[in-house]
């Protein structure tokens, strides 16, 4: 049998970002012994890279926000194909775990009287978002980080050793969940410092690996983001829910070529930033859609306005949910409106004093100032569309976040559901936090309910360690690092913002040489420290992710928050009551290697006191008259 | 505009050796870059540790050309086309590979700081503070963990037997964030002197000068604790208030 390390845990939470910590954390209070496992150092998670806040209802600023305001925002964001009981318990939720984090050490921006302060984002009706700054992401990290830290002293207190129920195990990949008649029994990985394997038995595990961008050559997302969880997930059997939803950011950096992607914040517009074409023209104004009319300015004046008098004037377009603002960009881009690096504009020198500018947007001023030699205070800013987070993801129970597989949960932005075909702004971290809680708990529950945790097969141990070096035996194969190049090439190229049927299905074709390709890829040198192995490993989970999304894009013939197709191009009332499902043939026989198949299952109704949230004239623009014909009339309601 | 730069690399552990690559350079490009591109090109099994390419969570420190800096935010600009651009790891922690060293140094000592302890009889959502209040600890708060200003302090860059008795300035911008919290409960000014070894630095604010997110690290952080710390020990009346406290408790 190989030879390997091998620890035992109640709960092994796979990813250390805001929801595999908050997972951690609550399974730990629920007295399971937990081992988190990352691909990073302890608190350098992608969730540091968030920067504008957490949504969440507190109503600080704006006393007549509730969770019911939020719930309404979430779902027209998502265009209505969100999981309704998870946008519903993210909403009612929310609060608390941010207030959560102030009694574990964070330091929120405050309001005039003390509380937490709130700023505006696109989509929410109000200013709903905690923050710091702009590195918001960098204090909810390091809040969870610091509380992990305060339980492992707790129990060095008590039993002498600081990670005996809490233990971070971090420069570790897994590259394969172990099951045992279908039930999850642990999971198989490496230490990427000296390449040994390591086999962590535990009836329970939480996927909270994040996204997939890794996959786009022009990202907003660290190499993290290689759609791990989402492939281990389908290797176990799990299904994963509307792939096809992808968001691009609208404001990533665009020059210079290596900073290509980089996010720049939407606090930008939220604080008075505007975009800009290359005529000057603040050309939001142009698309505002019908949906959302009636809630956004028609005017510059009202729209400038509204910064000071949210009460008597509507917000400007610059704040649409992020999906409209993103194809907007590519337009003017592709109307030859564009700046002379392939964005448009985003100006706030002209609209706030330079000292403003720096207190609010201090890392925004700095990442301008190092990497591109502009400053923001002065000159406007190019931006373009970068990919920057997956509304779809593994398929879960809304309040447990279980996955088909009995034992595994997931969380985060590798789960699917919660924001529908588009996500707002502040709406991922306080995802974060109240499902990965959610998934602590119920982890920990599961665990109670086992008579003896399952254990994995030797052959099935050995079977994934011969799997994981198979690309050091492999001579004269392909170069990883180039497969990478291609694959990113051929996402941004033909799965992109806009999508067409041509186009989706040469993408398929490609990724399909791709994967044959990577099953031959070797690599150099030894097991320590290799990058280039590493690489050859995600390469197989980002192929897996890739095909997913082409998969799903060609499916839905209709145009969706983060899902467009340039055949067709508007939203079909049929196709909102679709999830589309995907699932991996026969992994235990086939692997990585397998076909991806799809399903179509049909969302869950609405139920009636969250439908009359809406107005009824809303929901003619997103249900069927089928639907509509079951909603009394106003009058009525 | 695209040059051919030489880079002098170390590669292997602690017996390796520098190695020269010449490599291509385009416009815009960090140091970050060009390590990719060897690694893509002509070292595909280099270690170098990074994550978001955006100067936000502290992962690819190392020293370039003799400076402890992040390789993400250094852009080649600075240097000028015909110079040797020289990267090796960070000196102060044991060498892994190549740029990769052990930092587990700063997670011990993270943990021997008594962490946020919150007020008692406050209600999570009843927390108030001002923003004047808050801005103190919030300055440490951006620290990224980067770890350079621990590299570059020379109480423990050539000094091994220092480390056990001294937590590092990342670690006293910590204490001095929870010791100017609002609302943070405990004292943490004997821990500081006693454990922490904030007696040790002798305020050469070299740290300071290497921070990536220019915080005031000796200014606002170690000099501001070693003053509480002073109050605490030498002034006559407090001494003798907090032993009686003590005999009592």
């Amino acid at each position: 049998m190989t030879q390997l390390e091998r620890h035992a845990y109640d709960v092994v939470v796979i990813g250390a970002g805001g929801a595999g910590l908050r997972a951690a954390i609550e399974a730990r209070a629920l007295g399971k012994r937990v081992a988190v496992v990352c691909k990073s150092l302890f608190g350098k998670a992608h969730t540091v890279m968030a920067e504008g806040g957490i949504a969440a209802s507190m109503g600080n600023v704006a006393s007549a926000d509730n969770w019911q305001v939020h719930f309404r925002d979430t779902m027209r964001g998502g265009k209505m194909l969100n999981s309704w009981r998870m946008a519903e318990l993210h909403a009612k939720e929310a609060p608390q775990r941010v207030w959560e984090l102030e009694t574990w050490g964070a330091l929120f921006d405050r309001t005039p009287d003390g509380r937490i302060s709130q700023r505006n984002f696109g989509g929410h009706e109000y200013p709903r978002l905690a923050h710091v700054g702009d590195r918001t992401g960098l204090e909810l990290i390091r809040t969870l980080q610091q509380k992990i830290v305060s339980l492992q002293q707790e129990d060095e207190r008590e039993t002498g050793d600081a990670q005996a129920r809490l233990k971070v195990f971090a420069e570790c990949t897994i590259t394969r969940l172990l099951t045992s008649d279908g039930a999850v029994c642990g999971a198989f990985g490496y230490w990427r410092e000296s390449g040994r394997f390591v086999v962590f038995d535990a009836p329970a595990v939480v996927l909270a690996t994040g996204g997939i961008g890794k996959s786009y050559k022009v990202t907003s997302n660290s190499w993290e983001y290689t759609g791990d969880g989402h492939g281990l997930a389908l290797l176990a059997g799990a299904t994963l829910l509307n792939m096809e939803f992808v968001q691009f950011h609208p404001t990533g950096m665009v020059w210079p070529p290596s900073v290509k992607g980089i996010l720049v914040t939407e606090s930008v517009r939220g604080d008075g930033g505007v975009l800009l074409n290359s005529e000057g023209r603040r050309f939001m104004f142009d698309y505002v859609p019908e949906v959302f009319r009636a809630k956004y300015a028609d005017t510059e004046a009202e729209g400038d306005r509204w910064y000071d008098d949210q009460a008597n004037n509507r917000r400007p377009p610059d704040l649409l949910p992020r999906d409209e603002v993103a194809r907007a960009i590519n337009n003017e881009v592709k109307e030859g409106r564009g700046s002379p690096h392939g964005g448009v504009f985003l100006d706030v020198s002209k609209r706030l004093p330079a000292d403003v500018i720096r207190k609010k947007l201090p890392s925004m001023y700095h990442q301008f100032k190092e990497l591109a030699d502009v400053d923001i205070t002065a000159e406007s800013m190019e931006v373009g569309p970068t990919c920057h987070y997956v509304m779809g993801g593994i398929e879960v129970d809304p309040d447990t976040q279980a996955t088909v597989v009995p034992g595994l949960f997931a969380a985060g932005e590798v789960a699917g559901g919660m924001h529908g075909s588009n996500r707002l702004g502040g709406n991922s971290l306080s995802d974060l936090l109240v499902f990965g809680r959610r998934a602590g708990i119920a982890a920990a529950e599961y665990v109670e309910t086992l008579p003896a945790p399952p254990v994995a097969a030797d052959a099935d141990i050995d079977d994934a360690a011969a799997d994981a070096v198979s690309a050091f035996d492999q001579a004269d194969g392909e170069n990883p690092y180039t497969l990478h190049a291609e694959l990113q090439q051929t996402m941004n190229d033909l799965v992109g913002i806009i999508r067409r049927r041509g186009e989706l299905e040469e993408a398929l074709e490609r990724l399909a040489t791709l994967k044959t390709r990577a099953a031959r890829v070797s690599v150099e040198g030894h097991r320590q420290f290799n990058p280039g192995w590493h690489l050859a490993l995600d390469l197989r989970n980002m192929l897996l992710v890739s095909e997913c999304i082409a998969r799903a894009a060609l499916t839905r013939e209709e145009s969706r928050g983060g899902h467009t197709r340039e055949d067709f191009p508007t939203a079909d009332p049929q196709w909102r009551r679709v999830n589309v499902v995907c699932h991996l043939d026969e992994p235990a026989k086939h692997g990585w290697t397998g076909g991806i198949a799809l399903d179509r299952k049909p969302l869950r109704d609405m139920p009636a006191e969250l439908l009359g949230l809406f107005e009824r004239t809303e929901l003619t623009g997103y249900l069927t008259a089928e639907e509509l014909a079951t909603i009394p009339d106003e009058a009525a309601r | 505009m695209t040059y051919t730069a030489r880079f002098r690399v170390w590669r292997g552990d602690a017996d390796g050796s520098l190695q020269d690559y010449d490599v291509e350079v385009n416009d815009g490009e960090v140091v970050l870059d060009i390590l990719h591109r060897l690694q893509a090109t002509q070292a595909g099994d280099l270690a170098v540790r990074w994550n978001c390419k955006a100067g936000k969570c502290g992962s690819c420190s190392a020293e370039i050309n003799g400076r402890p800096r992040l390789m993400c935010m250094t852009r080649m600009s600075v240097f000028t086309e015909t110079e040797t651009v020289t990267v090796t790891p960070l000196r102060t922690f044991p060498l892994i590979r190549d740029l990769v060293t052990d930092v587990s140094y700063n997670y011990r000592k993270a943990r021997e700081i008594p962490s946020f302890a919150p007020p008692p009889g406050v209600a999570p959502g009843d927390y108030r503070m001002a923003q004047e209040d808050v801005e103190r600890s919030q300055e440490f708060r951006k620290c990224i963990e980067c770890f350079l200003c621990q590299n570059t302090c020379h109480v423990v860059r050539d000094h091994e037997e220092n480390k056990p008795a001294f937590a590092g300035p990342r670690f006293f911008i910590r204490l001095a964030e929870l010791d100017m919290h609002p609302l943070d409960a405990a004292d943490r000014r004997p821990m500081a002197q006693e454990s922490a070894g904030l007696g040790l630095c002798n305020i050469t604010k070299c740290c300071t000068e290497v921070c990536p997110e220019n915080i005031k690290i000796t200014d606002n952080g170690i000099i501001p604790m070693k003053e509480r710390v002073a109050d605490v020990k030498y002034d006559p009346v407090r001494w003798i208030a907090s032993t009686i406290r003590r005999r009592r408790s």
